[in-house]
């Protein structure tokens, strides 16, 4: 069983990271954890870089992803 | 059967209460109703869609399987494949649905009265609507999360797929120019609105300089800084408004708000994405959201009685704001909230790449859509909250109800909606503006509902003024996002179909194709938003429509490729669940197309307008609301235009009709299964 604060805490994460993946910036802890498993030999970005790649993919890259509709 | 009694009970108590609330807002005529019925009836349809409807399209329409891994866990990177758990995703794809538009269309819906706006909402996203975001968001998640135009491509063909893709950018044109010409319309000769909004950009500038270089990253924080300026802005506008230095420089005329959009547009879109985009983005995102909770909020707190009659007579078609009959006009006017051919290009980008598992689908796709039309809903609460003569005088067209409170006055009350002249002046005076008159467009009118909503359960008549101008800026805010946002999107889309022919201009990293292609996206949109700022008729009446129209094009050609794809699965007995709804918006949408182009109404019809002006010009005559003869033949022109783009609208939607049934057929004829699905990784259960 979870206590209160627990589940406070893991409900401010969950808001946290949604609020993150609406504006095209996902979960930076388990794309550190993906690299480290799949790809050991490669350092995963820094934050400010997996920050500036996230920005660029949603807004610059196909132009698509970041557009809002109607 | 005791099992089966708890299983179903509570639905049946929701299924009860959204019956009785819908009998109560369908019987009360002469007396006003209390608008939490409407929200209850609301609520509980939902509901009780979400859980047997949209169950019953998981489990045997498209069978959605929990073990069959999706594009999340087989491509996995951290980046754009990324497991995302439901709760998570659920506020990023609702954050990418929702926009302006179920904030728009049932506001202008409204002047029915608000019982066919709320009908038709609720239908339409159960059946439609939340159906097509479900079924695309499968499509393309059992497809690797490939997007619309590809899904077309793969499963229909080549051809459908570029004219499915060229429909889309015609799609975005028109929805750039109405969303733009929102704007305009809610700030023309206000120095307090237009001094929040003209804000907004050196306060992005300063919140992209800070993510980039004084603290990268810190999205909450930068947030926070930007959100207390933004608040800053709105207080400070007031003085604005009551400077004689200050308030001329921001008392724009609507030509010239128009020009600054379009320079805007062309600037913002070519700077780079971290300066301005991205972080207006973030505020106009999270303000979104918060504003929308707010709202709900809000009417609960407040529960006000509806003012807006149930029914208006305008329902046969006669009305100030847009006009055409209840059908097929209204189920056009309200897109977005009911069914958004838009959601298609969305379910198909970003969001079927983020899931963690299939049963996922079924809360992020129908779940998601929902709470959009929730939104819908709310919107034609706040719009008929308020007294229907300040309604009509906000949204009638200016050759209508003229300049002074006075002639909106008479006006309004004879159309039968009694106001006094002093009412309408006051109620501008409490918004902090000099006059509310005919500002169509369906912000300016929302943002008074929510002023009342929100100054009433905060701050009092005080604070209304501040809050309308916050629901001038919030809706400005997205707006301005998606205008830059779109022309990029619109740019690549351009260079892309430009591509198919001269393959050079693919690159989009070349100088030459991509300042071509930016001039020519917002040339076209600015070409549209210019004709509707220019209109006498206030523009919003031509180019709603258009957008409506258009919109559920896409939407119909969405559901016909997710009834292709049923036949192709060898599911075609389910093939009612998107064809019956494609059906429908085939119907709405042909009416609406060739009523715009053959209606003998010159008020409908764009050629027997423009044949009714060209008569006069022919004799040398001058018809109101053109003062000079160069006016008439602009007016001809732009006629002209908007049947050409009707055209090429019905031209669309008819080709992929029949190359969606030969596809159908073929699939028919086939014995075996002939769905292109990325082939089926089987993961253990954790």
């Amino acid at each position: 069983m979870l206590s209160w604060k627990d589940k406070l805490s893991s409900v401010g994460k969950c808001l946290c990271d949604s609020a993150r993946l609406m504006v095209g910036v996902p979960d930076y802890e388990a794309y550190v954890a993906h690299i480290r498993k799949t790809h050991p030999d490669t350092e995963p970005m820094t934050y400010d870089a997996f920050f500036r790649n996230r920005q660029q993919a949603r807004y610059g890259g196909g132009g698509k992803d970041g557009f809002r509709c109607c | 059967m005791g099992a089966f009694v708890r299983k179903h009970a509570i639905w049946a108590v929701f299924a009860l209460m959204a019956a009785l609330s819908l009998s109560v807002i369908a019987i009360s005529r002469g007396e006003s109703v209390n608008a939490l019925w409407i929200i209850a009836a609301a609520v509980s349809v939902h509901l009780v869609a979400y859980r047997y409807y949209s169950r019953y399209i998981a489990e045997h329409v498209m069978k959605l399987n929990a073990h069959r891994a999706t594009p999340a866990v087989t491509q996995n990177d951290g980046l754009d494949f990324v497991s995302t758990p439901k709760s998570v995703l659920f506020g990023h794809h609702f954050a990418a649905i929702a926009g302006a538009g179920p904030l728009v269309g049932p506001v202008l819906a409204a002047q029915m009265g608000y019982l066919p706006g709320i009908l038709w909402i609720l239908a339409g996203v159960v059946l439609a609507g939340a159906v097509q975001d479900f079924m695309i968001l499968f499509i393309s998640m059992r497809r690797g999360g490939r997007s619309l135009g590809e899904l077309i491509r793969s499963e229909m063909g080549t051809v459908p797929g570029i004219i499915a893709l060229f429909g889309a950018f015609m799609i975005m044109v028109i929805i750039l120019a109405v969303l733009s010409l929102i704007v305009v319309k809610a700030l023309v000769g206000s120095p307090w609105g237009t001094f929040t909004v003209a804000m907004t950009i050196p306060i992005a500038l300063l919140m992209g300089i800070y993510t980039r270089f004084i603290r990268p990253g810190r999205i909450g924080e930068v947030s926070i800084i930007g959100f207390v300026l933004l608040m800053a802005a709105i207080v400070f506008g007031q003085n604005v408004a009551y400077s004689p230095v200050l308030a001329p420089l921001f008392t724009l005329t609507a030509e010239q708000l128009c020009w600054a959009l379009i320079i805007y547009g062309g600037v913002a879109s070519v700077l780079p994405v971290w300066l301005l985009l991205a972080p207006r983005d973030y505020l106009s995102t999270f303000l979104k959201i918060g504003a929308i909770i707010a709202l709900a909020i809000g009417i609960v707190v407040m529960a006000p009685q509806m003012q807006m009659p149930a029914l208006t007579k305008f329902v046969d078609g006669t009305g100030p704001v847009w006009s055409g009959s209840l059908f097929p006009f209204l189920f056009i006017t309200i897109a977005c909230g009911a069914v958004s051919g838009f959601h298609s290009l969305i379910a198909s980008g970003t969001t079927p790449k983020l899931i963690a598992n299939e049963l996922d689908a079924r809360f992020i796709g129908y779940g998601a859509m929902l709470m959009e039309s929730f939104v819908a809903v709310m919107a034609l609460v706040a719009a008929s909250i308020i007294d229907p003569g300040i309604y009509f005088t906000m949204n009638s067209p200016g050759a209508i109800v003229g300049q002074t409170s006075e002639s909106a006055a008479a006006a309004v009350t004879a159309m039968g909606f009694p106001i006094e002249a002093a009412t309408i002046a006051q109620t501008a005076k409490d918004v902090g503006e000099t006059t509310i008159i005919s500002r169509a467009g369906g912000a300016p009118t929302l943002a008074v509902g929510m002023a009342e909503i929100f100054s009433h359960v905060f701050g009092g008549k005080a604070m209304m003024a501040f809050w309308y101008h916050f629901a001038i800026l919030f809706e400005a805010l997205f707006i301005l996002t998606a205008v830059d946002a779109g022309t990029r999107a619109g740019r690549f889309m351009l260079q892309d179909l430009i591509g198919t022919a001269v393959p050079k201009f693919r690159d989009t990293s070349a100088l030459m194709p991509s300042l071509v292609a930016t001039g020519l996206c917002v040339a076209a949109w600015g070409y549209f938003l210019y004709q509707g700022v220019t209109d006498p008729l206030g523009g919003v009446n031509t180019l709603w429509p258009l957008f409506g129209i258009s919109n559920q094009m896409l939407a119909a050609v969405a559901l016909i490729l997710g009834t292709v794809v049923l036949f192709k699965m060898k599911r075609q007995k389910y093939a009612w669940v998107t064809g019956l709804p494609a059906a429908w918006l085939i119907v709405c949408t042909l009416t609406a197309g060739l009523l715009k182009l053959f209606s003998p109404d010159p008020a409908v019809g764009f050629v027997s307008h423009a044949n009714r002006f060209s008569a006069a010009l022919a004799s040398g005559e001058i018809l109101a609301p053109a003062k000079s003869l160069a006016d008439m033949e602009k007016i001809i022109r732009n006629d002209w235009i908007n049947a050409s783009l009707c055209v090429l609208f019905i031209a669309v939607v008819v080709s992929i009709l029949i190359y969606g049934i030969m596809a159908a057929l073929k699939a028919l004829r086939n014995p075996e299964p002939t769905a292109k699905e990325t082939e089926a990784v089987i993961v253990a259960a954790e």
